[in-house]
C-alpha cells in the first residue's frame, strides 16, 4: 500500500496483500486440443491426398515461374544490355526486386528469432511458415545480382575463390559485404529451420512407417537423424536453438543494416542519408509481416487452422506491421526534415524531385500503401476482419516495392548535370524476370506446405495449457 | 538380469506425472537415464538433475574462429598477397574488414552450434534400443516415457521396476539391447 505513516495510523491495512491486476494470457492453441489432435492436424495435411486447388495452383504457379526463366534465358543470351537500366540509371528493377524481396524474408526471421529472445509464445503457430517464407524470398532475391553481373558463370568472382587473375574481391565495398551477409543470411535461414524440423521430422519418420510406407519413412527419417525425443537431447536442442535465434537477431537487423549501405554508402544525395539503416531494418519488418499475413490468412482458412492461428496472432501481426509502417513514416518524413535542414542544395532537390517530379506517382503510391494502410490496423473492427487484413496486406507489399522504387530510381535518375538526366522504363525482359519470381516463390512455397509440417508441432503442444507440468498453478 | 536388455521402460501419460516420476528416479540417485517426451516439458531438466547444456561452449568457440578468419582473410588477400589501391584507402583496416568478419563469427557459430548439438546429443544415430520399443512411436505423439539404462550401477530389475512402479509408471516393459 502506498501510505507508510505507520507512527499516525496504526490500524491495520484495509487489505492484508495487493495483488496486481490479473491480466488473463491470451490462449495460443483455443478449444483445450489434445497433443494428438495438433499432430493429426498437422500431419493430415502431408498425410492426406492432394487436394485439386494445390494442382491448380501448383500449374499455375510453374506457368508464372516460367517467365523468370524465359526472362533470364533471353538476358544470358543476348547480354545484360536487355534490360531497361542506361545512363543515368545503371541501377533500376534489379536492385529494387533483390531489396524487395530480401526483405520479405526478414519477417520470418523476426518471428522466429526475435520473438523467440522476447518470449512471445504466439510465434509458435507462424514460424515454421514464416521461416520457409524467408528462405524463398531469399532465393528469389538471389536471382537479381547474380544474374546482373552479366556473366552469370563468372559469378563466383563474388567469392574469395582464387582465379586465374590472381586478383582478390575489394573487400572495401558494400557490394562485397553484401555478398557476406546475404549469403551468410541464406545460409543461417536454412540451418535455424531444418533444426526446428528436426522432431517433426521424427513424427512423420513414426507415422509412415505405421502405415507401411517405408520409402517415405526412409527419407524423413534420413533427416530427422535418429531422433527420439529424449529429454537429454531436448535440453542440448532448446539451448541450441536459443543460440541460433540469439545470432539471428543481430544477423537479420546488419543484414538489412548492409543491404542500405549499397545505398548510404554512396554519394548520391538521397541516399547518402545515416538514417538509412534503421529504416531500412523497420521497412523490411513491415514489407515481410506484410507478406506472412497474405500467406498465412489463406493457408489458416484453406486448412481449418483457426484454433492454432488464433484472432491473437492475427491481432499481433497485425500491430507489428502497424509499429512498423509508422516507424517507416516517420522515417520518410525525417528525410524530407533533414534535406531542409541540411541546407545542402542538391539533397533538398533531391527530395522535392522524389514528390514532385516525374516520379512522384510512384512516390505517392509509396506513400498511401505504407504510411496510410497500416493506420487502419488500430481498429479493431478491421483486425477481426479477415479479408480486409488479407487485402490491406497485399497493399504492404506493393507500397513496400514502390519504396524501393522510388529511392533507387529518382536519385539516379537525376544526376547532378541536367546534361545527364535521364528517365527509366523497365523492359519487358525485367517485367518478365521480375514477375515470375512470384512464381518461383510460389511453386517453393506450395512444395513446403505439401512435404513438410507447416507448424512447429513439438512447439505448439509446449504451449498447450497441459503441457504446464504444475498443472497451471502459480509456482 | 540377462546381458541383452537395454533397460526399463515406463509409461507416463501426462507431463505433470513424468515431471513428478523423473524427480524421484533422480532423487533415486539413477546416472544413466532418460525422459523421452514430444516435445521439451518445461522444468524437466531440472527434475532430471540436468545441468546446463554445454552448446554454446562451442558456439563461442566456432564464433570466434569465424571472426578470426574474417579479419585475416581480409588482411592476407588485401595486404599481403596482391596489394592493391583503391581509392586511395589502406590496404588493410579493421573498420572495413569489419562487417564481414562479422557475417563470419555469424555463420561459424551457427555451423558450430549445429554440430554442437549434434555431437553432444550423439546423433545421427538412426538405430537405438529405444527406437525399438512397439508404443514409443506415441513418445513423439502424446505419450512419455522414462527408460533407466541396466547400465546403471543402480539399476537392478526387480527393484527399478517397483521404483517406477511407485512413480505411477505403466506398462513396465524391458527393452531389447
Amino acid at each position: 500500500m502506498g501510505h507508510n505513516h505507520e507512527s499516525s495510523s496504526p490500524a491495520p491495512a484495509i487489505l492484508a496483500e495487493v495483488n496486481p491486476t490479473p491480466f488473463p494470457r491470451a490462449v495460443l492453441v483455443e478449444n483445450n486440443r489434445s497433443y494428438s489432435w495438433i499432430t493429426e492436424k498437422i500431419c493430415g495435411i502431408i498425410e492426406g491426398k492432394t487436394p485439386t486447388w494445390w494442382w491448380v495452383c501448383f500449374a499455375l504457379a510453374c506457368f508464372v515461374a516460367s517467365f523468370t526463366v524465359a526472362g533470364i534465358s533471353y538476358l544470358v543470351a543476348t547480354g545484360v544490355g536487355v534490360w531497361g537500366h542506361a545512363n543515368p540509371v545503371n541501377w533500376a528493377w534489379d536492385i529494387v526486386n533483390f531489396v524487395f524481396w530480401i526483405g520479405i524474408g526478414h519477417a520470418g526471421t523476426l518471428i522466429s528469432a526475435i520473438l523467440c529472445l522476447l518470449r512471445q509464445k504466439w510465434r509458435t503457430s507462424i514460424n515454421r511458415a514464416a521461416e520457409a517464407m524467408t528462405i524463398f524470398a531469399v532465393v528469389c532475391a538471389g536471382i537479381f545480382p547474380v544474374f546482373h553481373v552479366g556473366r552469370v558463370w563468372y559469378a563466383f568472382y563474388l567469392f574469395p575463390i582464387p582465379n586465374s587473375n590472381a586478383i582478390w574481391q575489394n573487400f572495401r565495398s558494400p557490394l562485397e559485404w553484401d555478398v557476406f551477409a546475404v549469403s551468410t543470411y541464406g545460409t543461417v535461414s536454412v540451418l535455424f529451420w531444418y533444426v526446428g524440423l528436426l522432431p517433426d521430422l521424427a513424427i512423420l519418420r513414426d507415422r509412415f512407417e505405421a502405415a507401411g510406407q517405408r520409402a517415405r519413412s526412409f527419407i524423413y527419417g534420413f533427416f530427422a537423424m535418429g531422433w527420439r525425443g529424449s529429454n537429454r537431447h531436448w535440453s542440448n536442442y532448446e539451448m541450441a536453438y536459443l543460440v541460433l535465434a540469439g545470432i539471428s537477431t543481430p544477423l537479420v537487423l546488419s543484414v538489412h543494416t548492409i543491404v542500405s549501405f549499397d545505398f548510404a554508402v554512396s554519394l548520391l544525395p538521397g541516399w547518402h542519408t545515416t538514417i538509412f539503416p534503421p529504416y531500412f531494418v523497420a521497412g523490411a519488418i513491415f514489407s515481410g509481416f506484410g507478406m506472412v499475413l497474405t500467406l498465412m490468412l489463406p493457408l489458416r482458412a484453406v486448412y481449418g487452422l483457426q484454433d492454432l492461428i488464433t484472432q491473437y496472432h492475427i491481432d499481433c501481426m497485425c500491430k507489428i506491421t502497424l509499429a512498423t509502417g509508422t516507424i517507416v513514416g516517420y522515417a520518410y518524413g525525417m528525410e524530407f526534415f533533414i534535406a531542409w535542414y541540411g541546407a545542402n542544395p542538391n539533397e533538398g532537390f533531391a527530395f522535392v524531385n522524389r514528390a514532385f517530379g516525374h516520379y512522384a506517382w510512384a512516390y505517392w503510391i509509396m506513400i498511401s500503401c505504407n504510411v496510410i494502410t497500416p493506420q487502419f490496423f488500430w481498429f479493431k473492427s478491421v483486425r477481426h476482419n479477415t479479408s480486409l487484413v488479407w487485402i490491406l496486406s497485399i497493399f504492404v507489399n506493393v507500397g513496400m516495392w514502390f519504396e524501393r522504387f522510388v529511392i533507387i530510381v529518382t536519385s539516379l535518375a537525376r544526376d547532378f548535370l541536367p546534361s545527364s538526366w535521364g528517365y527509366y522504363s523497365p523492359s519487358i525482359v525485367e517485367i518478365f524476370t521480375f514477375f515470375g519470381t512470384f512464381g518461383v516463390f510460389s511453386v517453393l512455397f506450395l512444395l513446403f506446405i505439401r512435404f513438410l509440417p507447416i507448424m512447429p508441432m513439438a512447439e505448439l503442444k509446449a504451449v498447450t495449457p497441459q503441457a504446464d507440468v504444475h498443472g497451471g498453478e502459480k509456482h | 538380469m540377462p546381458t541383452s536388455s537395454y533397460g526399463l521402460i515406463a509409461t507416463f501419460e501426462t507431463a505433470p506425472q513424468i515431471y513428478q516420476a523423473a524427480q524421484r528416479v533422480r532423487d533415486a540417485g539413477y546416472k544413466n537415464w532418460d525422459c523421452i517426451t514430444p516435445f521439451p516439458v518445461h522444468g524437466l531438466d531440472g527434475a532430471m538433475g540436468l545441468g546446463r547444456s554445454q552448446v554454446p561452449r562451442i558456439s563461442l568457440v566456432g564464433g570466434i574462429i569465424g571472426f578470426i578468419t574474417g579479419m585475416t582473410m581480409i588482411y592476407w588477400t588485401g595486404a599481403v598477397d596482391y596489394e592493391l589501391i583503391v581509392g586511395g584507402k589502406p590496404y588493410f583496416s579493421p573498420m572495413f574488414a569489419f562487417p564481414i568478419s562479422y557475417e563470419l563469427t555469424i555463420l561459424f557459430t551457427a555451423f558450430a552450434t549445429i554440430g554442437g548439438m549434434f555431437f553432444l546429443n550423439g546423433l545421427p544415430m538412426h538405430y537405438h534400443p529405444v527406437l525399438k520399443y512397439e508404443h514409443i512411436k506415441r513418445g513423439m505423439d502424446d505419450t512419455f516415457f522414462i527408460v533407466i539404462e541396466a547400465r546403471d550401477p543402480r539399476f537392478n530389475l526387480a527393484n527399478t521396476k517397483a521404483l517406477l512402479e511407485q512413480a505411477g509408471g505403466k506398462a513396465i516393459t524391458e527393452l531389447e539391447a
